[in-house]
Protein backbone atom coordinates (compact mmCIF):
# COMPACT_ATOMS: atom_id res chain seq x y z
CA UNK A 1 0.00 0.00 0.00
CA UNK A 2 1.47 3.35 -1.02
CA UNK A 3 1.76 6.33 1.31
CA UNK A 4 -1.10 7.96 -0.55
CA UNK A 5 -3.35 4.89 -0.13
CA UNK A 6 -2.49 4.67 3.57
CA UNK A 7 -3.34 8.34 3.98
CA UNK A 8 -6.64 7.94 2.17
CA UNK A 9 -7.54 4.85 4.22
CA UNK A 10 -6.88 6.65 7.47
CA UNK A 11 -8.71 9.79 6.49
CA UNK A 12 -11.77 8.18 4.88
CA UNK A 13 -15.04 9.27 6.50
CA UNK A 14 -15.67 5.80 7.94
CA UNK A 15 -12.24 5.77 9.57
CA UNK A 16 -12.88 9.16 11.04
CA UNK A 17 -16.30 8.10 12.38
CA UNK A 18 -14.80 5.03 13.99
CA UNK A 19 -12.06 7.02 15.68
CA UNK A 20 -14.14 9.92 16.90
CA UNK A 21 -16.49 7.42 18.49
CA UNK A 22 -19.92 7.90 19.97
CA UNK A 23 -21.02 10.97 21.87
CA UNK A 24 -20.30 9.28 25.22
CA UNK A 25 -16.60 9.09 24.27
CA UNK A 26 -16.58 12.77 23.37
CA UNK A 27 -18.12 13.58 26.76
CA UNK A 28 -15.60 11.35 28.51
CA UNK A 29 -12.73 13.13 26.77
CA UNK A 30 -14.12 16.50 27.81
CA UNK A 31 -14.56 15.40 31.43
CA UNK A 32 -11.10 13.85 31.60
CA UNK A 33 -9.65 17.09 30.29
CA UNK A 34 -11.61 19.00 32.95
CA UNK A 35 -10.38 16.82 35.78
CA UNK A 36 -6.81 16.98 34.57
CA UNK A 37 -7.05 20.77 34.38
CA UNK A 38 -8.59 21.10 37.86
CA UNK A 39 -6.04 18.71 39.38
CA UNK A 40 -3.26 20.69 37.67
CA UNK A 41 -4.46 23.84 39.41
CA UNK A 42 -4.34 22.05 42.78
CA UNK A 43 -0.93 20.58 41.97
CA UNK A 44 0.49 23.98 41.03
CA UNK A 45 -0.35 25.28 44.51
CA UNK A 46 0.75 22.08 46.25
CA UNK A 47 4.13 21.98 44.49
CA UNK A 48 4.88 25.59 45.45
CA UNK A 49 3.98 24.95 49.10
CA UNK A 50 5.88 21.66 49.04
CA UNK A 51 9.07 23.21 47.64
CA UNK A 52 8.87 26.20 49.96
CA UNK A 53 8.39 23.82 52.89
CA UNK A 54 11.43 21.77 51.90
CA UNK A 55 13.64 24.83 51.48
CA UNK A 56 12.48 26.21 54.82
CA UNK A 57 12.76 22.91 56.69
CA UNK A 58 16.22 21.79 55.58
CA UNK A 59 18.08 24.92 56.63
CA UNK A 60 21.05 23.66 58.63
CA UNK A 61 20.31 20.03 57.80
CA UNK A 62 17.48 17.70 58.69
CA UNK A 63 17.37 14.10 59.92
CA UNK A 64 14.63 11.51 59.48
CA UNK A 65 13.96 11.65 63.22
CA UNK A 66 13.49 15.41 63.05
CA UNK A 67 11.08 15.06 60.12
CA UNK A 68 8.97 12.51 61.97
CA UNK A 69 9.11 14.67 65.08
CA UNK A 70 7.42 17.46 63.18
CA UNK A 71 4.95 15.40 61.14
CA UNK A 72 3.60 12.94 63.74
CA UNK A 73 0.24 14.08 64.92
CA UNK A 74 0.31 17.07 62.55
CA UNK A 75 -3.07 16.62 60.88
CA UNK A 76 -2.82 19.85 58.89
CA UNK A 77 0.36 18.47 57.32
CA UNK A 78 -1.45 15.20 56.69
CA UNK A 79 -4.47 16.88 55.11
CA UNK A 80 -2.28 18.97 52.81
CA UNK A 81 -0.30 15.97 51.55
CA UNK A 82 -3.44 13.87 51.25
CA UNK A 83 -4.81 16.50 48.88
CA UNK A 84 -1.47 16.49 47.06
CA UNK A 85 -1.64 12.71 46.64
CA UNK A 86 -5.24 12.75 45.42
CA UNK A 87 -4.42 15.46 42.86
CA UNK A 88 -1.45 13.41 41.61
CA UNK A 89 -3.57 10.26 41.43
CA UNK A 90 -6.07 12.09 39.22
CA UNK A 91 -3.68 14.13 37.10
CA UNK A 92 -0.95 11.66 36.18
CA UNK A 93 -3.12 8.70 35.07
CA UNK A 94 -5.14 10.89 32.71
CA UNK A 95 -1.91 12.04 31.10
CA UNK A 96 -0.63 8.47 30.97
CA UNK A 97 -3.90 7.36 29.34
CA UNK A 98 -3.40 10.02 26.68
CA UNK A 99 0.19 8.92 26.06
CA UNK A 100 -0.86 5.26 25.85
CA UNK A 101 -3.75 6.22 23.60
CA UNK A 102 -1.56 8.12 21.19
CA UNK A 103 1.33 5.68 21.09
CA UNK A 104 0.01 2.15 21.52
CA UNK A 105 -3.46 0.74 22.12
CA UNK A 106 -5.61 3.74 21.21
CA UNK A 107 -7.82 5.77 23.49
CA UNK A 108 -10.24 2.97 24.20
CA UNK A 109 -10.97 1.16 27.43
CA UNK A 110 -7.54 -0.53 27.56
CA UNK A 111 -5.77 2.78 28.06
CA UNK A 112 -8.26 3.77 30.76
CA UNK A 113 -7.88 0.43 32.57
CA UNK A 114 -4.09 0.77 32.63
CA UNK A 115 -4.38 4.38 33.77
CA UNK A 116 -6.93 3.48 36.45
CA UNK A 117 -4.64 0.81 37.88
CA UNK A 118 -1.84 3.36 37.97
CA UNK A 119 -4.10 5.90 39.65
CA UNK A 120 -5.25 3.48 42.35
CA UNK A 121 -1.64 2.41 42.98
CA UNK A 122 -0.52 6.03 43.30
CA UNK A 123 -3.40 6.78 45.63
CA UNK A 124 -2.74 3.80 47.91
CA UNK A 125 1.03 4.29 48.06
CA UNK A 126 0.74 8.03 48.53
CA UNK A 127 -1.88 7.90 51.25
CA UNK A 128 -0.04 5.13 53.08
CA UNK A 129 3.09 7.29 53.03
CA UNK A 130 1.14 10.23 54.46
CA UNK A 131 -0.39 7.95 57.09
CA UNK A 132 3.06 6.70 57.98
CA UNK A 133 4.37 10.24 58.50
CA UNK A 134 1.41 11.51 60.48
CA UNK A 135 -0.19 8.66 62.37
CA UNK A 136 2.35 5.88 62.85
CA UNK B 1 23.90 38.53 -4.13
CA UNK B 2 24.89 35.50 -6.21
CA UNK B 3 24.17 35.49 -9.95
CA UNK B 4 21.91 32.48 -9.81
CA UNK B 5 19.94 30.46 -7.31
CA UNK B 6 20.22 26.70 -6.96
CA UNK B 7 16.69 25.36 -6.61
CA UNK B 8 15.57 21.86 -5.71
CA UNK B 9 11.92 21.27 -6.58
CA UNK B 10 9.80 18.23 -5.76
CA UNK B 11 8.67 16.41 -8.91
CA UNK B 12 6.15 13.57 -8.81
CA UNK B 13 3.29 12.65 -6.52
CA UNK B 14 3.63 11.11 -3.05
CA UNK B 15 6.47 9.24 -4.65
CA UNK B 16 8.91 11.38 -6.52
CA UNK B 17 12.24 13.10 -6.27
CA UNK B 18 13.78 16.53 -6.11
CA UNK B 19 14.90 18.00 -9.43
CA UNK B 20 17.66 20.62 -9.52
CA UNK B 21 17.35 23.91 -11.43
CA UNK B 22 19.33 27.10 -11.70
CA UNK B 23 17.31 30.29 -11.66
CA UNK B 24 18.71 33.81 -12.16
CA UNK B 25 18.41 36.07 -9.12
CA UNK B 26 16.57 39.36 -9.33
CA UNK B 27 15.66 42.22 -7.02
CA UNK B 28 12.83 41.50 -4.53
CA UNK B 29 12.46 38.02 -5.99
CA UNK B 30 9.87 35.82 -4.27
CA UNK B 31 9.83 32.04 -4.13
CA UNK B 32 6.70 32.15 -6.30
CA UNK B 33 8.72 34.11 -8.87
CA UNK B 34 11.29 31.31 -8.82
CA UNK B 35 8.70 28.59 -9.38
CA UNK B 36 7.07 30.63 -12.14
CA UNK B 37 10.46 31.13 -13.83
CA UNK B 38 11.10 27.38 -13.79
CA UNK B 39 7.71 26.59 -15.33
CA UNK B 40 7.81 29.31 -17.97
CA UNK B 41 11.48 29.25 -18.94
CA UNK B 42 12.89 25.85 -18.02
CA UNK B 43 10.28 23.09 -17.65
CA UNK B 44 6.64 23.78 -18.62
CA UNK B 45 5.53 20.45 -17.13
CA UNK B 46 6.03 21.73 -13.58
CA UNK B 47 2.67 21.91 -11.78
CA UNK B 48 2.00 24.45 -9.04
CA UNK B 49 -0.92 26.50 -7.78
CA UNK B 50 -1.31 30.23 -7.35
CA UNK B 51 -3.85 32.96 -8.00
CA UNK B 52 -3.53 36.45 -6.53
CA UNK B 53 0.30 36.72 -6.04
CA UNK B 54 -0.24 39.27 -3.25
CA UNK B 55 -1.06 37.27 -0.13
CA UNK B 56 -4.82 37.37 -0.33
CA UNK B 57 -5.93 34.01 -1.72
CA UNK B 58 -3.70 31.58 0.15
CA UNK B 59 -3.37 29.19 -2.78
CA UNK B 60 0.41 29.34 -3.32
CA UNK B 61 1.43 27.81 0.03
CA UNK B 62 4.34 25.38 -0.29
CA UNK B 63 7.09 23.99 1.84
CA UNK B 64 10.20 26.16 1.49
CA UNK B 65 13.33 24.71 3.07
CA UNK B 66 11.04 22.48 5.11
CA UNK B 67 8.77 25.25 6.38
CA UNK B 68 5.25 25.86 5.09
CA UNK B 69 4.90 29.38 3.71
CA UNK B 70 3.03 31.55 1.25
CA UNK B 71 5.52 31.57 -1.59
CA UNK B 72 4.21 34.87 -2.97
CA UNK B 73 5.10 36.64 0.28
CA UNK B 74 8.42 34.91 0.84
CA UNK B 75 11.47 36.72 -0.45
CA UNK B 76 14.25 34.50 -1.69
CA UNK B 77 16.76 36.68 0.17
CA UNK B 78 15.10 35.71 3.46
CA UNK B 79 15.11 31.94 2.93
CA UNK B 80 18.03 31.07 0.62
CA UNK B 81 20.88 29.26 2.35
CA UNK B 82 24.23 29.42 0.57
CA UNK B 83 22.46 30.44 -2.62
CA UNK B 84 20.09 27.48 -2.56
CA UNK B 85 16.46 26.82 -1.75
CA UNK B 86 14.35 23.65 -1.59
CA UNK B 87 10.67 23.80 -2.58
CA UNK B 88 8.21 20.99 -1.89
CA UNK B 89 4.44 20.54 -1.69
CA UNK B 90 2.72 21.19 1.64
CA UNK B 91 3.17 18.30 4.10
CA UNK B 92 0.18 16.41 5.58
CA UNK B 93 -1.72 16.54 2.28
CA UNK B 94 -1.73 14.05 -0.63
CA UNK B 95 0.25 15.31 -3.60
CA UNK B 96 -1.57 15.50 -6.91
CA UNK B 97 1.47 16.48 -8.94
CA UNK B 98 4.73 18.27 -8.17
CA UNK B 99 3.84 21.22 -5.90
CA UNK B 100 0.06 20.82 -6.09
CA UNK B 101 -1.62 19.14 -3.12
CA UNK B 102 -5.10 17.67 -2.82
CA UNK B 103 -6.91 20.07 -0.46
CA UNK B 104 -10.17 18.12 -0.27
CA UNK B 105 -9.45 16.50 3.08
CA UNK B 106 -8.39 19.84 4.53
CA UNK B 107 -11.70 21.48 3.60
CA UNK B 108 -13.79 18.38 4.38
CA UNK B 109 -12.55 18.74 7.92
CA UNK B 110 -13.94 22.29 8.05
CA UNK B 111 -17.27 20.73 7.16
CA UNK B 112 -16.91 18.00 9.80
CA UNK B 113 -16.15 20.68 12.37
CA UNK B 114 -19.51 22.25 11.48
CA UNK B 115 -17.70 25.17 9.94
CA UNK B 116 -20.82 26.37 8.11
CA UNK B 117 -22.79 29.26 9.56
CA UNK B 118 -26.45 28.56 10.17
CA UNK B 119 -28.72 31.30 11.47
CA UNK B 120 -32.46 31.73 11.78
CA UNK B 121 -33.02 35.23 10.43
CA UNK B 122 -34.34 35.86 6.96
CA UNK B 123 -33.78 38.79 4.64
CA UNK B 124 -36.99 40.24 6.05
CA UNK B 125 -35.52 40.46 9.55
CA UNK B 126 -33.55 43.33 10.97
CA UNK B 127 -29.76 43.07 11.32
CA UNK B 128 -28.45 41.23 14.36
CA UNK B 129 -26.92 43.63 16.87
CA UNK B 130 -23.45 42.43 17.92
CA UNK B 131 -21.60 44.73 20.30
CA UNK B 132 -18.11 45.28 18.85
CA UNK B 133 -16.63 45.31 22.35
CA UNK B 134 -18.32 42.08 23.50
CA UNK B 135 -16.03 39.23 24.54
CA UNK B 136 -17.51 36.92 21.89
CA UNK B 137 -16.99 39.41 19.08
CA UNK B 138 -13.39 40.03 20.14
CA UNK B 139 -12.74 36.27 20.33
CA UNK B 140 -14.25 35.74 16.87
CA UNK B 141 -12.27 38.66 15.45
CA UNK B 142 -9.02 37.05 16.58
CA UNK B 143 -9.57 34.09 14.28
CA UNK B 144 -11.79 35.33 11.51
CA UNK B 145 -9.09 36.49 9.09
CA UNK B 146 -8.17 32.90 8.14
CA UNK B 147 -8.12 32.44 4.36
CA UNK B 148 -7.69 28.67 4.34
CA UNK B 149 -4.14 28.42 3.00
CA UNK B 150 -3.43 25.24 5.04
CA UNK B 151 -0.04 26.48 6.25
CA UNK B 152 -1.11 25.70 9.83
CA UNK B 153 -2.43 22.29 8.82
CA UNK B 154 0.83 21.45 7.05
CA UNK B 155 2.82 22.60 10.09
CA UNK B 156 0.84 20.60 12.65
CA UNK B 157 2.64 17.55 14.05
CA UNK B 158 -0.61 16.17 15.47
CA UNK B 159 -2.11 16.08 11.95
CA UNK B 160 1.03 14.27 10.80
CA UNK B 161 0.74 11.42 13.29
CA UNK B 162 -3.05 11.47 13.68
CA UNK B 163 -4.60 12.08 10.24
CA UNK B 164 -8.17 12.12 11.57
CA UNK B 165 -7.38 15.21 13.67
CA UNK B 166 -9.47 18.08 12.35
CA UNK B 167 -6.49 20.41 12.44
CA UNK B 168 -5.90 24.02 13.48
CA UNK B 169 -7.79 25.73 10.66
CA UNK B 170 -11.03 23.78 11.04
CA UNK B 171 -10.96 24.18 14.82
CA UNK B 172 -10.21 27.88 14.48
CA UNK B 173 -13.19 28.20 12.16
CA UNK B 174 -15.37 26.35 14.68
CA UNK B 175 -14.15 28.71 17.41
CA UNK B 176 -15.19 31.79 15.42
CA UNK B 177 -18.68 30.29 14.98
CA UNK B 178 -18.92 29.23 18.61
CA UNK B 179 -18.56 32.91 19.37
CA UNK B 180 -21.20 33.91 16.83
CA UNK B 181 -24.41 34.48 18.80
CA UNK B 182 -26.48 34.26 15.60
CA UNK B 183 -25.49 30.64 14.91
CA UNK B 184 -27.91 27.93 16.05
CA UNK B 185 -25.82 24.75 15.83
CA UNK B 186 -23.63 25.29 18.87
CA UNK B 187 -24.27 21.93 20.55
CA UNK B 188 -23.69 19.90 17.39
CA UNK B 189 -20.54 21.88 16.70
CA UNK B 190 -19.15 21.34 20.16
CA UNK B 191 -19.75 17.60 19.81
CA UNK B 192 -18.04 17.62 16.44
CA UNK B 193 -14.91 19.41 17.63
CA UNK B 194 -14.46 17.63 20.99
CA UNK B 195 -12.83 14.26 21.49
CA UNK B 196 -10.08 12.37 19.74
CA UNK B 197 -10.46 13.92 16.31
CA UNK B 198 -10.94 17.39 17.72
CA UNK B 199 -9.61 19.84 20.24
CA UNK B 200 -8.62 17.24 22.84
CA UNK B 201 -5.91 15.88 20.55
CA UNK B 202 -4.13 19.23 20.30
CA UNK B 203 -0.80 19.27 22.14
CA UNK B 204 -0.57 23.07 22.08
CA UNK B 205 2.81 22.89 20.40
CA UNK B 206 1.98 26.14 18.67
CA UNK B 207 3.48 25.49 15.22
CA UNK B 208 0.18 26.62 13.70
CA UNK B 209 0.33 30.07 15.29
CA UNK B 210 4.07 30.35 14.70
CA UNK B 211 3.70 29.72 10.96
CA UNK B 212 0.34 31.39 10.29
CA UNK B 213 0.94 34.24 7.79
CA UNK B 214 -2.10 36.03 9.22
CA UNK B 215 -0.74 35.77 12.78
CA UNK B 216 -3.79 33.88 13.98
CA UNK B 217 -3.34 31.72 17.09
CA UNK B 218 -5.46 28.60 16.53
CA UNK B 219 -4.25 27.17 19.84
CA UNK B 220 -6.05 29.97 21.67
CA UNK B 221 -9.33 29.01 20.00
CA UNK B 222 -8.66 25.32 20.62
CA UNK B 223 -8.10 26.06 24.31
CA UNK B 224 -11.42 27.91 24.29
CA UNK B 225 -13.14 24.91 22.69
CA UNK B 226 -11.72 22.65 25.41
CA UNK B 227 -13.12 24.94 28.10
CA UNK B 228 -16.55 25.08 26.47
CA UNK B 229 -16.60 21.31 25.89
CA UNK B 230 -15.75 20.71 29.56
CA UNK B 231 -18.46 23.09 30.68
CA UNK B 232 -21.01 21.42 28.41
CA UNK B 233 -19.95 17.94 29.55
CA UNK B 234 -20.37 18.86 33.22
CA UNK B 235 -23.83 20.19 32.51
CA UNK B 236 -24.70 17.07 30.55
CA UNK B 237 -25.13 19.06 27.36
CA UNK B 238 -22.38 17.43 25.30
Amino acid sequence: MSAKERFQARTAPEAWSAESGPVSDVRRQALLWYWQRVSAMVLALCVVVHLAGIIYAVRGGLTAAEILGRTRGNWAFGAFYAVFVVACAIHAPIGVANVIGETTVGRGSSALVIASVLGVAMLLMGLSAVYGLVAS
Amino acid sequence: MTESLKVRVWRGTDRGTFAAYEVPRSESQTVLDVVTHIQRRIDPTLAYRFACRVGMCGSCAMSVNGIARWTCRTHVSHVAKNGAVEIAPLPNLPVIKDLVTDMREFFDKWSRAKGQFRGTKTRGDDFARIAPASAERIAADAGIECIGCAVCYASCDVVAWRPAFLGPAALNRAWTLVNDSRDVRQRDRLRAVAGDAGCHSCHTQGSCGERCPKHIEPTAGIAGLKRLAARAAIRGEL
